[in-house]
């Protein structure tokens, strides 16, 4: 951890993205103006303000370099794949595509779908890899990033900034959630007709005479799904990242607490091994069961 | 930490990801699962019945094994029986050759006494009458008594 800059700033530089969008000026404490310009945002306050328009390049260069890595790996062994005695790595895959297919025969009952199974084994891995970001000690990769940057483009370190867990990152949770949303209401359309989609919205729990209520509560009820199912995900991660870089600020405080910082970076790293997998595993089974219920016909 | 167009990247690569593990990730190693569901099942189906046909097989030595037995014994007892019966009948032969070669000697014994006797009984004629003739002198016609020569020999 640089020495210049202090605890709060370190831990901000943490949780800022790399932004890329309309540069923006600071023109008087608070009001800021866009110059017209693109490029990356330099402070949090200029990522901030760069409106929709941005983009988190660190979020979508890691997720989709582990997603690319993910399907590779799954690619590699679905070419070479034999009924007879199976390879080391074929037997790895086998194991996760067997979790995956019991996990979604238990909980998804819509009948024969094609896709839900491939859904779940792409969330469970894809999820599970991004999590597994978290384990990479804090600097190891802003920095090398931060320092190369500096190097490279003759940019201040201090202003680069690099989030290596995308599930940290509310964008990448409520984006997946937001495509399963989308998955639920196709689904609902594509079973149940739009007059059976409709009815479940406004007919139930109350009876045809309490519509409004009705349509009020299970409105909720549907968006309150994907809401939760990204925020959780996120919130998780996000929490356990935060206590990551809370450790980290004690490393340079003495060689007494920096030791003690190493020994509790250890106990919360295989703590968040659960965590990691346990996120990643609910967030397939909940995907699972939504669609599973965008399947049922409610009477 | 906004929300910003990053949702709608992340929204596009998580389709893209599934879609290719829909299409090329999920069948074929799916199918090859099944695949070997299906040939560990048939295998241990083969299993049950190569068991089953040993068992019978098994059952069929025991069978086979026990009927030559009984051949076998059946066989033993015939060729004793009829070893007795050669045996007895060979006894019976002897006897029966020993009782002829017997009888045939003791014929050639009685054969061979009445030659020598009727030879002796001719001989005593010749020398009685050589005899008679010595004492009764030249004179006595051979002729004439050689009928009652003969005669004579016949009652000897």
């Amino acid at each position: 951890m640089a020495s210049e800059i202090t605890t709060s700033e370190y831990i901000k530089h943490h949780l800022q993205n790399l932004t890329f969008g309309q540069k923006q000026v600071e023109t008087e404490p608070g009001v800021w103006a866009p110059t017209g310009e693109w490029g990356f945002a330099m402070s949090t306050g200029e990522a901030a303000n760069m409106g929709f328009w941005s983009i988190n390049v660190d979020t979508m260069f890691m997720s989709i370099l582990l997603g690319t890595l993910m399907m590779w790996f799954f690619r590699s062994v679905a070419k070479k794949v034999s009924a007879g005695i199976p390879t080391a790595t074929q037997n790895f895959a086998e194991m996760i595509i067997d979790f995956i297919d019991d996990t979604v025969r238990g909980s998804f009952s819509g009948g024969k779908n094609n896709l839900v199974a491939p859904l779940a084994l792409t969330i469970f891995v894809w999820v599970f890899l991004m999590n597994l970001m978290d384990l990479i000690p804090v600097d190891v990769i802003p920095q090398i990033v931060m320092q190369s940057a500096g190097a490279i483009f003759g940019v201040d370190p201090h202003h680069v900034y690099f989030k290596i867990v995308p599930t940290t990152d509310p964008n990448a949770t409520l984006g997946m959630a937001i495509f399963v949303f989308m998955l639920m209401l196709y689904y609902s359309f594509k079973i149940k007709g739009a007059g059976g989609f409709i009815g479940e919205l406004t007919l139930q729990p109350f009876g045809k005479w309490a519509m409004p209520i009705n349509t009020v509560l299970e409105t909720v009820t549907l968006i309150a799904k994907p809401f939760s199912l990204g925020l959780r995900l996120f919130g998780n991660m996000y929490a356990g990242e935060m206590v990551f870089i809370l450790i980290a600020t004690m490393y340079g405080a003495s060689l007494v607490l920096g030791s003690f910082a190493g020994l509790l970076q250890i106990g919360w790293a295989i703590f968040h091994i659960l965590i990691i997998t346990l996120q990643a595993f609910i967030f397939m089974v909940l995907t699972t069961v939504y669609l599973d219920m965008a399947h049922q016909e409610h009477h | 930490m906004n929300i910003n167009a990053t949702i709608i990247g992340q929204i596009i690569a998580f389709a893209v990801f599934v879609a290719f593990c829909m299409k090329y990730v999920w069948p074929p190693i799916m199918q090859a699962l099944e695949e070997r569901k299906k040939k560990i099942a048939d295998g241990l189906a083969a299993a049950e019945r190569g068991r089953h046909e040993q068992e019978l097989a098994e059952k069929r030595a025991q069978q086979v094994i026990h009927e030559a037995k009984e051949q076998a014994s059946e066989i033993v007892s015939q060729a004793q029986k009829r070893g007795n019966e050669i045996v007895d009948e060979s006894k019976n032969n002897a006897r029966v050759e020993g009782e002829r070669i017997l009888n045939s000697a003791k014929a050639e014994i009685d054969q061979e006494a009445n030659r020598a006797r009727d030879e002796l009984k001719s001989q005593v004629g010749g020398i009685a009458l050589a005899g008679a003739g010595k004492i009764l002198g030249r004179e006595i016609d051979e002729k004439a008594h050689t009928d009652l020569l003969d005669e004579l020999v016949s009652r000897i």
